[in-house]
Order: structure tokens, then sequence, then C-alpha cells
């Protein structure tokens, strides 16, 4: 073969492979969207629709939404408001918390510093049902049952947080700091005015992370809460479906309801994120 | 050496609040819990708290139920190396430099990124037997084949069929079982939902570190797209591959408890019902304490034990 043909085969070897992962990646993408697709055309259906093969709708019912934001006993907005501030406590004390074990961690020299923090990432491969029977019996010891602290406190202190935290602080040059010792300023000066600012991307990304977390948190609302008006979203969205489960298009409708906060936070908050994930694996 | 003391204890001071919170309600539940699976302790004081010593393993390492609820929870980790392979598919796929990356991306992320309760509420009604759009496509493809054979859409969430034709309640093989039931559903929604996930932004970024000289190097030696992708990009992925795996074992072992709460109960006949699905029954519906603690200890030795074996069997074949 000449060095012209190979060229030529070459690169219609790579036009070939350039359509083929076209394919690939389109055949992907709408097998992803299409549940999604279903889910919304569902939500604007009437009642009497919702067996029907067609999944467009004949009759597009926006009214689906307003009948579950202003159900008799279902009170959705509540369980928003419930998801949302529960997820909002718990990101503010987490992050807090874990940034100054973070900084203990990569910023500060003593002795059995790494093997601590070893051990301290060794309890994250404890099932989460381990510690949640004898956590659920502290909550009954301390009236925190159907509480919202009793949903918040026990979420706040996380090994992963501190974790993730650690390995950004980890990559700020150790020079600054140095010159600030240097200058005589004392650990907290260079954690609040130097580490923690620096630091920002890295507590947006494990805000982003815990607010999800605990805003889709299901198992622990679920054995805490018994009252309605405490309910978080999905433990609504669960009695939702136990009882209207019938009415497929207001659930749907719910559904819709439910992932779209968190659709909206991914869009914006894509180029943090994806750098965090990488960053809470790649460099551990 | 003062110095180096004062420093011990303002790092001791900067951990204080994190370490208080965790003492409290991660480590000292850790080995309240280990303490609790050796007594009959129930919540709703049926019965006085007495130390039993190892009559909760005994009790559980003899019964069928445990071993049952053990094989449906391996059972739904086989859709684990499928969505890992189509991770790293997407993954190469996307690292090519063509248009569109960023919103494949997206949507690729997107499933895991909303997963939770209502996402298993929508595969609930996806997979309704009847009238969900899986079967209502499937029932259509059928009909082109239906001349020649008879064949009937799976019942999926309500069918104890499965792949392997594992018998209901009782450990072993009954061939009527083959087919494709409620597990199967849990794997297949559990891929769709993690393929473009974490994992495959994992890959990616263990892509974008490969680097460029050695494609170039491996071009010069006259490979092709599949030899530089097993030589050099498989290898290279190795240590990537790794962490992966350990996660995927750690969660999969774990799993199954928001499928089995939302959308099947554990059934039927108790075939959805994974090790965290029971934990659960027994410590919050039945509140024997005592019991579901050992239960949850034991899945902890066993995840425990994994991590163990692939550390020691992995890191053998990953050069850092």
């Amino acid at each position: 073969m000449s060095t012209t043909e190979r060229k030529k085969s070459g690169r219609r070897r790579v036009g070939a492979g350039r359509i083929f992962t076209h394919v690939v990646l389109a055949a992907f993408a709408l097998t992803t969207l299409a549940p999604f697709l279903w889910m919304l055309l569902t939500s604007l259906k009437p009642l009497g629709e919702v067996q029907a093969i067609n999944p467009i709708p004949t009759e597009w019912r926006f009214d689906n939404y307003a009948e579950v934001l202003n159900h008799k006993d279902i009170s959705f907005k509540r369980y928003y408001f419930n998801s949302v501030f529960v997820a909002a406590w718990v990101t503010f004390l987490s992050c807090l918390t874990s940034a100054f074990a973070a900084y203990a961690f990569s910023r500060m020299r003593w002795p059995g510093r790494d093997h601590v923090f070893k051990l301290y990432l060794g309890t994250m491969m404890v099932p989460g049902v381990v510690t949640m029977i004898p956590n659920y019996a502290l909550m009954v010891k301390l009236h925190l049952l159907d509480s919202y602290m009793g949903l918040i406190v026990p979420a706040s202190f996380t090994a992963f947080g501190t974790f993730l935290l650690r390995q950004f602080m980890m990559t700020i040059p150790p020079s600054l700091d140095e010159a600030a010792t240097i200058d005589g300023a004392s650990h907290w000066r260079i954690f609040w005015d130097i580490i923690l600012p620096l630091s920002r991307p890295g507590l947006i990304v494990l805000s982003i992370f815990t607010f999800m977390g605990n805003y889709g948190s299901f198992f622990w609302p679920l054995v805490l809460i018994k009252s309605e008006h405490l309910r978080t979203l999905p433990v609504g969205m669960l009695y939702f479906d136990t009882i209207y489960g019938r009415q497929t298009n207001l659930i749907m409708a719910a559904s819709v309801m439910n992932i779209l906060p968190l659709i909206i936070l991914f869009l914006v908050m894509q180029k943090y994120l994806v750098q965090g994930i990488q960053l809470g694996a790649v460099k551990g | 050496m003062r110095k180096g003391q004062s420093t011990t204890i303002i790092a001791m001071l900067f951990l204080l609040p994190n370490f208080l919170g965790f003492g409290v309600f991660m480590l000292g539940p850790v080995l309240f819990s280990l303490g609790a699976s050796f007594t009959n302790w129930n919540l709703m004081r049926t019965v006085p708290l007495r130390w039993v010593g190892l009559e909760n393993f005994a009790k559980l390492f003899s019964s069928q139920e445990f071993w049952l609820y053990f094989i449906n929870t391996v059972y739904l980790m086989l859709g684990m190396p499928v969505s890992i392979a189509g991770s790293l598919l997407l993954a190469v796929a996307l690292s090519r430099k063509i248009r569109g990356v960023v919103a494949y991306r997206t949507l690729f992320y997107l499933p895991s990124f909303t997963a939770g309760v209502a996402l298993l509420i929508l595969w609930k009604a996806l997979y309704n037997p009847s009238f969900g759009p899986i079967n209502v496509v499937l029932d259509h493809a059928l009909d082109l084949i239906r001349p020649h054979a008879d064949l009937q859409p799976p019942q999926w969430l309500a069918s104890t069929r499965n792949l392997l034709g594992l018998a209901v309640e009782y450990v072993g093989i009954e061939w009527s079982q083959f087919g494709l039931g409620a597990r199967d559903a849990i794997i297949i929604m559990g891929i769709w939902t993690t393929i473009g996930g974490a994992n495959m932004l994992l890959y990616l970024a263990g892509i974008s570190n490969i680097p460029q000289e050695l494609y170039e190097a491996a071009e010069m030696d006259g490979a092709g797209t599949w030899a530089k992708f097993r030589h050099v990009t498989w290898p290279q992925l190795a240590p990537t591959t790794f962490f992966i795996v350990i996660m995927s074992f750690i969660g999969g072992l774990q799993g199954g408890f928001e499928q089995a709460r939302v959308m099947t109960l554990g059934g039927p006949a108790r075939t959805t019902t994974t090790l965290s699905y029971y934990i659960y029954i027994k410590a919050f519906e039945e509140f024997q304490m005592g019991y579901a603690s050992a239960v949850a200890w034991v899945l902890f030795a066993i995840v425990f034990a994994i991590t163990l074996v692939n550390w020691r069997f992995g890191s053998r074949y990953v050069n850092y």
C-alpha cells in the first residue's frame, strides 16, 4: 500500500468512526431522555388518557400541576419547604464543620495525622443501616423523633465532606500560608483569610452534593417522621403514590416538580460539579 | 517542641466540631450497634432486655430468609459490569473531539443527578405490565414474530422470574423461573440511572489525563483504534476502574432499599428483598433492634471483606 493510499483509507476510517460515535451517543441520548419525556407528557394528560397507548395528550392539562400543589390531602408545598429547609441547614452545618476539620487534616502538621485520617475515612465503608438503628434509639431518648432537629443534626457531620475539602485544600500551594506564618498570622487567620476564600470552588461543590443528597434523602426521614406536616418531598411522594397511585398524571406532575429544582441546580452549577466529582476520586 | 504541642492543640480545636458530631452520630452508634447485636433488644419492650450471645447470628445464618436475601442482593449487582463498561464506552466516545460533547454529557448525567423516589415512581409506571410504555412497545415488537412464536412481554415488577432460574422461597434452581422479572427490571433501571453518572465523569477525567505521547507512540507502531484502546487507554485507566469497582461493590451490597420500599415492597414473593430492606423491616417495622443490628453487622463484615479482597486483588494490576 502506498503512503497516499494508506492516508486516504485512514481518513475514511476516521470519518466512519465519527459517524459511528455519533450514532452510539444519539442512541444513548434517546434512551436517557425517553423516560423523562414520558413523565412530562403523562403529567399533562387528563386522567382518562393515562392508560392510552398514545404518549401525546389530546388535551393538554397544565392544571394538573395546580391540582397537585393545592391538593386537599397532600401538602406538596409544605414538603417542598421541608426538604429545602432541612437540606439547607444540613448543607450549612456540614460545610462549616468539614472545612474546619479539612484544614486540620491538610494544612497543619501534628503527630499521627495521616493515620487518624485513614481511620476516619475508613468509616465511610460502614453501611448507613448500621448507625441508623442506634441513632433512631438516640432520637427517641432525646425526644427528637418527628422533629426538624432530628432530621438536621445527625446528618450534619460527615467524613465525606472533610475528605472532599481536604483534597481541595491539598491543591493550594503551601507557600501561601508559609508566608503568612512568617508574617505572624495565627492558624485561625490563615484559615479564615487565606484558605477558606481559596477553597470556594470546593465549598461550592460540597454544598451542591450535600444539598442534593439531603433534598432526596429517603431512609432517615421515612423512619423518623410521623407527622404529615414534617414530611419531606421523597416521603411525601411515597405516601402520595401509595394513596393516589392510580392518578398517574398527578403523580407524574408531582415527580416533575420534585426533580425540577435538581435539574436547574445542575444546569447552573454544572462546571463546578464535574470538577468536584473528578477531584473527589482521582486525586485520592 | 512547645510550638509542635500548641499546633497539635489548635489542630484538635479545628477538628472538634466535626469530631464531636461524628463521635455521637457515627462512631458511638457503630460500637453501640455491635453491642446490641448480641442482645434481644426490642424497641417495643415486649421482652426484657437480655444478653443472648451469638444467638442472633446463629438464627440468622441458619434461616433460609437470610440466604435468599443475600442472593437477591448479589443478583441485583449483576448489572454492575454492564453499567461500568457502558460508562467507559460513553466516556471514550465523549473524549473524541466531536460536536455536542457538553450537551451529551449533561444529558447522560441527568438520571443519576435526579435519582431518587420520584424516578423510582416513574419507573414503576414505565414497567406497568399492561399499560406501561415499555410493554406497549415490546408488545408491538413481538407482534412481528407472533406468527412464528407466541411470546408475551415480561410481567416485570409483578414477576418472580429471573435470568439465572433462581427458585422462589428456597435456595436453588428451578428452570420454570427462567425469564425476566422484578429483579431484572430493577437491574435495567439501575443501569439506566448510573451509566452516565459519576463513573462516566471519572473515566472522562482519567482519559483526559492520559499523555498524548502514548497514543502517538502507539500510532507509530501501527496501532489501530482497538489496539490503542487495549494497550494504552485501558491500562492507563486501571486506577480509575479499580476505584469504581470498589465503590460499586460497597454501594451494591448496601443497595436495594429504596427500590424495594417504593416499587415492590420487597415482592413478589420477597424476590426483591435485599439485605438492607430486610434490616429496615426488622428494625423499623418489627422493632427487633438487636436482631436487625446483627444483620447490619453481617452486612458490614461482607462489605469490609469484599473491599479487602478487591484491594489485594486489584492493586496488583494497578500501576500508580
